[in-house]
């Protein structure tokens, strides 16, 4: 006998992620969801931004890593709340695991919350959080031909920060190629060059977050 | 691992309706996975032989449909298959492209005894 079943394998996921929304709303909580490939510069992208936005604005933490708690650390030494979540060898954060973090934050004093996914360019982005907006990471050691390899991440994304563009003299790196190959998936993406160790184009970055967190806030 | 999570919430799904059934025994499961899903079939069939023991759907067969990617085009409307590394509209050589097929992952249906 054959049994139609026509179920979504991911909507368990998706309905916890809807719930992690609500909740986030609720609480004006704005959420960025980060995704690049191991060490592209997530951890280095957070702390920029916290130096530069943590008088101004009240930021949170969830730092998404398969086994170690080095990220939180170092984040937590900035004086912000971070709840570490270990997928314990998982390749990507899923909406329950946020679920479980954002009870364990205080929400009502948060304003801008970040959310470290795994390092990892395929898996997250089949995996809905429930965030506002993704950004991806990629980085000049990479090579310009990630967002052909990746395309369905670049596809979902809302902005592209291409991380340490201070290596450009010393790394074979195609800056035409990679926008054309972003180009080609998505044509609404915008790059912004920066490097986390001169501080080269994060105030360019900062103001694109303001910018969006106001616009947020005002609909 | 990440097919280790999808292989088990598919298990759940296939379990419930099979209990639902009053089944003895799950013979075959189709499942309808896009071309996009980033679902890898043989790690799924791993994962499937060492979850499923002891259950009702022990010993099944996993079915596969894939299905291609496509697209419409946000500017002139036509819809088209995406190529794997270019996803310009061959229409009108658009880049602002909506996703309509491709990222599914479903059980399709179940065949029980
Ligand atoms: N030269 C250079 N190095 C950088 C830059 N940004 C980050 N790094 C270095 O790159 C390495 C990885 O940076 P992280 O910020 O830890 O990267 P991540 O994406 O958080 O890494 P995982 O969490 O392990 O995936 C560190 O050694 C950083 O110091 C940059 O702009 N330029
Ligand atoms: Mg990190
Ligand atoms: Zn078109």
């Amino acid at each position: 006998m054959e049994i139609k079943v026509l179920k979504n394998i991911l909507s368990v996921n998706e309905q916890i992620a809807q719930k992690n929304r609500g909740l986030l709303d609720k609480n004006n909580i704005f959420t960025i969801n980060i995704m690049s490939s191991p060490g592209a510069g997530k951890t280095s992208l957070i702390l920029q931004t916290i130096k530069r936005l943590k008088d101004k604005t009240r930021i949170g933490v969830i730092e998404g890593d398969v086994s170690s708690s080095v990220d939180a650390e170092t984040v937590g030494k900035e004086g912000v709340p971070v709840i570490q979540i270990n997928t314990g060898g998982g390749c990507h954060l899923d909406a329950n695991m946020v679920n479980n973090a954002l009870s364990n934050l205080p929400l009502p004093d948060i304003d801008l919350l970040f959310i470290e996914n795994v390092g990892n360019l395929i898996c997250p982005a089949s995996f809905a959080l429930g965030d506002h907006k993704r950004v991806i990471v990629s980085s000049i050691p990479e090579g310009h031909d990630k967002p052909l390899k990746y395309p369905l991440m670049f596809h979902e994304a809302n902005i592209v920060l291409l991380n340490k563009i201070d290596l450009l003299p010393y790394v074979a790196f195609d800056m035409k190629a990679f926008s054309q190959a972003i180009r080609n998936i998505n044509e609404k993406l915008e790059i912004i060059p920066i490097s986390c160790t001169t501080g080269q184009g994060i105030e360019t970055w900062v103001s694109w977050l303001v910018a969006q967190m106001r616009k947020k806030n005002s609909t | 691992m990440h097919e280790l999570a999808i292989t088990q919430s598919m298990l759940d799904i296939v379990l419930e309706q099979a209990e639902k059934a009053r089944a003895k025994k799950v013979s075959n499961i189709n499942l309808t996975v896009g071309e996009l899903s980033g679902f890898v079939e043989e790690c799924v069939q791993f994962y499937f032989g060492f979850l499923a023991k002891e259950t009702l759907a022990e010993g099944a067969t996993l079915s596969f449909t894939s299905v291609p990617a496509r697209a419409r085009c946000q500017d002139c409307h036509k819809t088209f298959k995406l190529k794997e590394f270019d996803w310009t509209c061959p229409h009108c050589g658009g880049n602002n492209i909506e996703i309509t097929a491709g990222k599914e992952l479903f059980v399709e249906s179940i065949e029980v005894e």
